[in-house]
Formats: structure tokens, C-alpha cells, sequence
């Protein structure tokens, strides 16, 4: 089974790699959409501080969600992802070997990324180191929720805003976790909780969703 | 609980305009749920 | 194993009869009556305790009367969501089709209580604390519950087949429910982080017991009217769903 995943996980990002655009759209949204925050609320620096932890990660999650229509659309159009049905492993690690890859291509890059982002909104460089860490402990769960979520409108019509509605209150506690944690260290107090939690509902995201997910492919697949 | 008068009733002690507003929405929704409900219902019992 | 062979009289009701849509439709329009009728009068005792009984508050006056609508549509928003993700969820583990009926109509009725909730909430917090939304944790997490209703509705809209739509919105539906209380708990720790003493719509701590009475009686009524209208609601989808058959068939006929 482990090396389905792995052969699962080394196809979908050798794919990812040769339409590495893709990745590098997503994350000039990210850049785009942070930037637009000042451009809307005025450049002082005060300001800035207090709304930039929130600002970027909600630029994290809509970057985030907006490649979730990647994750199943290719194998969709072309049968892969019916033989992934058919096939004798089970669904649900085919699917955790996807969601893996779409988050090393999808949700890595923003992590990398998003220090440089907390700059421009002039956070203290121990909130952006918690930043990038609470990004790379909180995206997981925004993968496989979102994965439900793509799972279940596979093939829809309305397709990426109905994935949007579906997904994004459902991102609401991460994304509250993790502007508190940068906040928190902004302030100059710990972040561990909200850390530890953000890593605990990835957990509980990595254990419950792929069931959720495999239960949706098949379910949009009949 | 004794109201002075119908017009202190409807006054509510100033708040009128808030109270009135919730229960008066609310009861449009109702309506507007009945009015759908009734609709749908027609438009599924068309031969 | 769901056949409609009623058992012997020993054995009792035969409840499996009534999962098949053709005999749940009599059955819910023979009901439907009663728990409207049950509504009404429940909705105007509330209304007369809430109004007449029920003294004038002393910090807030006359505005917190708004609670007898606002705190019962909150309790029924998050109750028809529980309902309804459970309908939903024996829809999807026992492939039975009403119940995913069941849980597509009591969606509508679930969303229009959150809004109720939502809307009385704003009214309550311009006279009590000044602006039109309060994000007060409780508001905040109906807004989010809001979202999760249009969210089910907007994916059942959006899939034309009724089987494939009754089980992607359970998936939907159940996700949900186990998000509620992650939603729920994050939500009120960003809300008292954020401002310190709580800006909070609960109502006076010691109520009056003609208060809570009035709240307690509109609650059931807000519960018979739900009640009744899902029951409307599902025979109409019942009808849309099975209108080739022949039941339906004869009978539109008897009504026409």
C-alpha cells in the first residue's frame, strides 16, 4: 500500500513540475491578494501591523482553495481517477498520497512565501517565523478539507465558487488558530496553543478525511 | 405585565422600531416560506 | 428487507413500511395539519407571555423581548442542522431515498431560522450596544452556520441527479456537524481574544422565570412550525422525485 502512495505521491508532482506554472500563479495570487490589503486600507504602519497576520492568511487560503480544483480535475478528464476507483488498493491512501502532493506543489510554496509577505505588513521576524510555522502545521487540514470539497463537486457545474462556499466557512478555525498565533507572538505571547491545536485538527483532518474523500469520489463517480 | 396603552405598547419604551422590526421580519419569512411552500406544491400536483 | 409486508399484529408497527416515500405521503399530509395548528397556538401563547407576562427588563428595557423569536431561532438552527445531517446520514448508510429527502427539505427551514437568529440579533445589539453587528461569538458562529446551510443547499441545487445529490450533501452535511463544535470553540476564543470582556448577547444572568417560560413555549412552537413545514416541504419533493410512477400518477389524477 505505501508504495502505491509513494508512486501516487512521485506522479502527481512530476506532473506538478511540468506545469509549474500553475504553482507559480497561485502563489503571485497569494502576493497579489496580501498586497491589496494596504492598497485598500491605507499604509500606516500601525494599522498594517494589526491586520497582517489576518491578511495573509486569509491570502493563504484563497491561494490555497483556488488550487484545489487541481487536485482531481486532470485525472477527471482523462479516466485516471476512475481506475484509481477500480483499483485494489484502497481508495482512501491513493487519496492521502494525492492530497500530499497537491500540498507540496500547492501549499509549500505559500508557506515559503508568505515571511516575505509579513514584511510588507512590517511583523517582527519571530511572528514571521510562527507565521510560516503555524501556515505549514494549518495548511494540511486546508488540503483535505478542501480535498472533500473538490471531491464533492467534481465535475459540476458553478464548479470553482460553488468549491469556494462549500470550503471556506469550514476553513474559519484554522484560519482563526493561526492569525491568533502570529498575533500572539506579535504581542509578545506564546503561540504554542494555538500551534499545538492547529497541529492536532491537521491531525484529525489527515485521520477522518480521506474516508470523507473516497466516500465523495465515489459518490460523484455513480 | 400592564401596557398604558396601545400606542405605549407599540412605542415599546423607544425601542419600538427594533422589537417591531425582528418580529415583523420574522413573520415575512414565515409568509415568504408558506407562500413558496404553497407554490411548489401547485407546481408539482400540475399534471 | 425494506419491503412494505406489514409484520403480524404481535410484532407491533411495521416502521420500515413508512421509509418508502408512496407511504410516508399520506402520512405527512395527515400530520402536517396538526403541528401547524400545534404552532400557531404555541407561538401566540409565547408571544402573549413574552409581551404581556414578562416584565420589563431592568437593564434593557423593553428590547429584550427580542429574545422570544431570537434565542428559539438559534436553538432550532443548530437543532435542524443536527437533524438533518442525521437524516442525511442514515440516507447515505442505508440507501434508503426518503431520508435524503427528509434532510433536502428541512434545509431551507434550518437556514431561514439562522437568519431569523441573525437578523434579531443585529436589532437586539443597536439598542444594547450601539451598532447594527455585534461579532459577539454566538452571532459570529450563526453566521459561519449561515454558510454552511447555502453551502448544502447550493451543492443539491447544483447536482441534477437527485441520488447523487442526496448523498454528496450528507457527506456535506456530516462534515459539517463535526466542524460545528471546532467552529463553535474557535469561534469564542477569537471573540473573547480579541476584546477582552466579552461583548456577549446573553441575556441577564437571574432571568425571570416568565421570561424563560415565554422562550421555552416559543421554542416549541418554532419546533412544531418546523415540523410542519418540512413535512409540506418533503411531500412536495416526494412528488417532484416520483412523478413517473404510477401512484403519483393516479394520485394527481384524484386531485385534478
Amino acid at each position: 500500500m505505501l508504495s502505491v502512495m509513494r508512486s501516487v505521491i512521485a506522479r502527481d508532482l512530476t506532473l506538478a513540475w511540468r506545469r509549474r506554472t500553475d504553482v507559480f500563479t497561485s502563489v503571485i495570487f497569494f502576493v497579489i491578494v496580501a498586497s491589496l490589503f494596504p492598497l485598500g486600507i491605507g499604509p500606516e504602519p500601525k494599522l498594517l501591523l494589526a491586520i497582517g497576520p489576518g491578511v495573509v492568511w486569509v491570502a493563504a487560503l484563497l491561494a490555497s482553495m483556488l488550487a484545489l480544483s487541481r487536485l482531481f480535475a486532470s485525472d477527471y478528464a482523462d479516466g485516471t481517477l476512475e481506475q484509481m476507483l477500480l483499483s485494489a488498493t484502497p481508495l482512501s491512501v491513493i487519496v492521502i498520497g494525492k492530497v500530499i502532493a497537491h500540498w507540496i506543489a500547492a501549499n509549500l510554496p505559500l508557506v515559503l512565501i508568505a515571511p516575505l509577505l509579513g514584511l510588507q505588513f512590517g511583523l517582527p521576524a519571530d511572528a514571521l517565523g510562527v507565521l510560516a510555522l503555524a501556515l505549514a502545521l494549518g495548511t494540511p487540514s486546508l488540503s483535505l478539507i478542501g480535498a472533500i470539497g473538490a471531491a464533492l463537486t467534481l465535475g459540476l457545474r458553478g464548479g470553482g465558487v460553488l468549491l469556494a462556499l462549500l470550503v471556506l466557512p469550514l476553513y474559519a478555525p484554522v484560519l482563526i488558530l493561526g492569525s491568533l498565533a502570529v498575533e500572539a507572538t506579535a504581542a509578545g505571547l506564546a503561540a504554542q496553543p494555538y500551534l499545538l491545536l492547529l497541529a492536532a485538527l491537521s491531525f484529525a483532518a489527515l485521520s477522518l478525511a480521506p474516508w470523507a474523500i473516497a466516500a465523495a469520489l465515489r459518490i460523484s463517480y455513480e | 405585565m400592564n401596557w398604558g396603552g396601545v400606542s405605549e405598547f407599540f412605542a415599546m419604551g423607544g425601542k419600538g422600531l427594533y422589537v417591531w422590526g425582528s418580529y415583523a421580519v420574522t413573520l415575512l419569512c414565515i409568509a415568504i416560506e408558506l407562500v413558496s411552500l404553497w407554490l411548489r406544491r401547485r407546481a408539482a400536483e400540475k399534471p | 428487507m425494506l419491503s412494505a409486508t406489514p409484520q403480524t399484529a404481535s410484532h407491533g408497527i411495521n416502521w420500515f413500511k413508512y421509509a418508502s416515500p408512496q407511504t410516508f405521503f399520506p402520512v405527512a399530509g395527515a400530520l402536517a395539519p396538526w403541528f401547524a395548528a400545534m404552532g400557531a397556538v404555541l407561538f401566540a401563547a409565547g408571544l402573549y407571555i413574552g409581551f404581556f407576562v414578562a416584565p420589563t427588563d431592568a437593564q434593557q428595557g423593553e428590547s429584550y423581548r427580542i429574545i422570544f423569536i431570537h434565542v428559539p431561532a438559534a436553538w432550532m438552527s443548530m437543532l435542524i442542522y443536527l437533524v438533518m445531517a442525521f437524516w442525511a446520514g442514515v440516507g447515505l448508510a442505508f440507501n434508503t431515498r426518503l431520508s435524503g429527502m427528509m434532510a433536502t427539505a428541512l434545509a431551507p427551514t434550518g437556514a431561514l431560522f439562522t437568519f431569523v437568529a441573525l437578523w434579531t440579533g443585529a436589532l437586539w445589539g443597536k439598542p444594547t450596544w450601539g451598532t447594527w453587528w455585534v461579532w459577539d461569538a454566538r452571532l459570529t458562529s450563526e453566521l459561519l452556520l449561515l454558510f454552511l446551510y447555502f453551502g448544502f443547499m447550493a451543492l443539491q441545487a447544483a447536482i441534477d441527479d437527485p441520488r447523487r445529490a442526496d448523498k454528496a450533501g450528507a457527506v456535506l452535511a456530516l462534515v459539517g456537524v463535526i466542524n460545528i463544535p471546532i467552529i463553535y470553540y474557535s469561534v469564542q476564543w477569537w471573540n473573547t481574544l480579541h476584546q477582552g470582556a466579552s461583548v456577549s448577547l446573553k441575556s441577564a444572568p437571574t432571568m425571570a422565570a416568565t421570561m424563560f417560560a415565554g422562550m421555552l413555549v416559543m421554542v416549541f412552537a418554532c419546533w412544531a412550525y418546523a415540523i410542519a413545514v418540512a413535512l409540506w416541504r418533503v411531500r412536495c419533493i416526494i412528488l417532484e422525485r416520483e412523478r413517473r410512477s404510477d401512484w403519483v400518477a393516479q394520485y394527481l389524477k384524484v386531485q385534478a
